[in-house]
């Protein structure tokens, strides 16, 4: 049985088409990395395969369940493409992983040994224990990303998909990320990552899946010329604009520019 | 004779308790989601509610509640589009919703006092029935936003995620909606409809000051609330002011002795947040290949070289080879 299943997928977004006709299969235990230039329309297909796009025609099935009745989302872990993880009001790490695991718990049951273990494993899995219970807005923005990941692991899913995980992040998470794909391919955990550049990763990559101007191009082996130009990492953006710079958010502080936010 | 031991002065300070407690828990999902103004707007469109209650001679509570509610659904879809013409849209509404209030009360043959009661509170006013059902509504509002915490703290945190987590985003996010114009209404009669969002917002902006976590925040921010709107109804049972604006001062009152102190806070969390030291990349993870042969020259912009723009550095072409500067030698790229 296939993990996800799409066919003739075509999404419109303000009367452009985004994807045109993508087939996709992914099987249980794939490794398979969605890659191709800013608005191939990567982004868009992974997004469309969890339902998070309406879909112009096309079909997509999650687990052999058609997206419109599937329901068992618990097996699903998904880690969006966002600039950080912060929101209006603070929250600590520990709280931001805790939510991940919303799909195996009831409204109103409080969370039981088993949920706080998952939760406990997740933040371990990405080396951030130590900081559980601090503001999620004083972390970096590779810790951030680190806490997204950790909230798509907390609920242990069989399926993770990861939108971007590798953009604009330190080297440190590139290579917990790399590290901890590793061991969840090991265990059998299917994994969709969509990425502009493969970085640390590419040595677990198995399978592309290229995709140029809303079509797929490409769907086999990494091609050797493309693993060829990315084999120097001369630009990692190391010490992108949100590393260590805290976003305070209070009404009157002053953002990093200096600017009233 | 000790005013506090009169019925309405009782009356009121059980309003202004239950009031108190549940404007900042509905107040702190608003400011998680960045509608800090979002209880201003639906406490606009409930004027009409008040007025149409006049108008029929039913409740205003009552008349209200049902609009406030209307008013927020609303409000939610055109949120949920997230077109730029949904904020002209939100100002129709709003100022619709204030000028139909005053019109309806005009012909409902009420004198402008009345609406003022509304619009300003007039907590003293409160009857035992209306006390019944702000208090049943308050505890309603405080159990919802506390009980489903886990689940409305995803959904406001990261929509998309909780989708993934299957959760009913729409359906959460509309019963954010109506908690915040059920508590609009329960507000309306203690700090009235034109200050309602600031006892929603404001004690949440002092609970920020000092928790790390969403959960603290939310109850800190109950416990302020319930701090300002009782002791400003205390302040005016013995001075000569408005309960309303009293309790809304003094909610901001706190907030700007609690900022100073927030902002301390957060420098010594900062400095005392470990540095973590990451790895030079250019040192550790790139197998660089440094060109081992003498070069007559320093490469720049007049070497006659050709140089090529390589990302955040500059490459010349160099014998079918490209170099790049890198400290003291150059590199193979």
């Amino acid at each position: 049985m296939n993990v996800l299943e799409a066919r003739g997928l075509t999404v419109e977004l303000g009367g452009r088409a985004i994807l045109r006709g993508v087939d996709l299969d992914v099987a249980a235990g794939d490794m398979v990395a969605v890659l191709g230039a800013n608005g191939s329309g990567k982004s868009t297909l992974v997004r469309a395969l969890l339902g998070l796009v309406p879909l112009r025609r096309g079909t997509t099935a999650l687990f052999g369940e058609p997206l419109a009745s599937f329901s068992a989302w618990h097996r699903v872990g998904f880690v969006p493409q966002r600039p950080s993880a912060t929101s209006g009001v603070p929250a600590s790490v520990r709280e931001v992983v805790a939510s991940g695991r919303l799909a195996r718990r009831r409204p109103l049951v409080p969370m039981r040994r088993g949920d706080k273990e998952a939760v406990g494993a997740a933040l371990d899995a990405v080396g951030l224990t130590d900081r559980a219970d601090d503001r999620v807005s004083l972390l970096s923005g590779g810790q951030q990303q680190r806490v997204l990941i950790a909230r798509a692991l907390a609920v242990e899913p069989e399926l993770l998909v990861l939108d971007e995980p590798t953009a604009g992040v330190d080297l440190a998470t590139q290579r917990t990320l790399a590290e901890l794909v590793g061991n969840l391919v090991g265990r059998g955990t299917t994994i969709v990552l969509v990425a502009h550049e493969l970085g640390a990763l590419e040595p677990l990559i198995a399978r592309t899946v290229v995709m140029r101007q809303g079509r797929k191009v490409y769907d086999g082996a990494p091609l050797p010329t493309f693993a060829d130009l990315h084999t120097h990492t001369h630009h990692l953006p190391t010490t992108g604009p949100q590393d260590h710079r805290p976003d305070l958010g209070t009404p009157l502080d002053r953002a990093a520019g200096g600017e009233l936010r | 004779m000790n005013l506090l031991a009169v019925d309405f002065v009782q009356r009121a300070l059980l309003a202004a308790l239950v009031t108190g407690l549940a404007a900042p828990a509905v107040g702190t999902y608003l400011v998680q989601r960045r509608q800090a103004l979002m209880g201003d707007g639906i406490g606009h469109v409930a004027v009409t509610g008040v007025a149409v209650g006049l108008l029929t001679g039913t409740s205003p509570t009552l008349t209200a509640v049902v609009v406030a509610i209307l008013a927020a659904i609303t409000i939610e879809l055109i949120r949920e589009k997230g077109n730029t013409s949904g904020d002209v849209a939100l100002a129709l509404l709003f100022y619709g919703g204030i000028a139909g209030g005053v019109l309806i009360t005009g012909l409902a043959g009420q004198s402008a006092t009345t609406l003022n009661r509304y619009l300003f509170g007039s907590i003293t006013t409160v009857d035992a029935t209306d006390l019944w059902v702000t208090t049943v509504l308050a505890v309603v509002v405080i159990a919802v936003s506390v009980g489903l915490l886990p689940q409305l703290f995803a959904v406001t945190q990261d929509p998309e995620f909780a989708r993934v987590a299957g959760l009913r985003v729409r359906g959460y996010n509309l019963l954010v909606s109506v908690l915040a114009a059920v508590s609009v209404t329960v507000a309306m009669r203690t700090v009235g409809l034109l200050l309602v969002s600031a006892l929603m917002v404001v004690p949440v902006a002092t609970a920020q000051q000092f928790a790390r976590t969403f959960r603290a925040t939310l109850v800190l921010a109950m416990g302020l609330g319930m701090v300002a709107s009782v002791g400003g109804l205390l302040i005016s049972v013995e001075a000569p002011v408005a309960p309303g604006a009293t309790i809304v001062l003094l909610a901001i009152l706190g907030f700007g002795l609690s900022f100073p102190i927030g902002v301390v806070l957060r420098r010594r969390r900062v400095a005392a947040a470990p540095i973590v030291v990451e790895d030079d990349p250019f040192e550790v993870d790139d197998p660089h290949t440094a060109v081992p042969e003498e070069h007559g020259h320093q490469h720049g912009p007049d070497c006659g070289h050709l140089a090529v723009r390589h990302g955040d550095h500059v490459d010349y072409v160099h014998d079918g080879h490209r170099h790049a500067v890198h400290g003291g030698h150059y590199d193979e790229h």
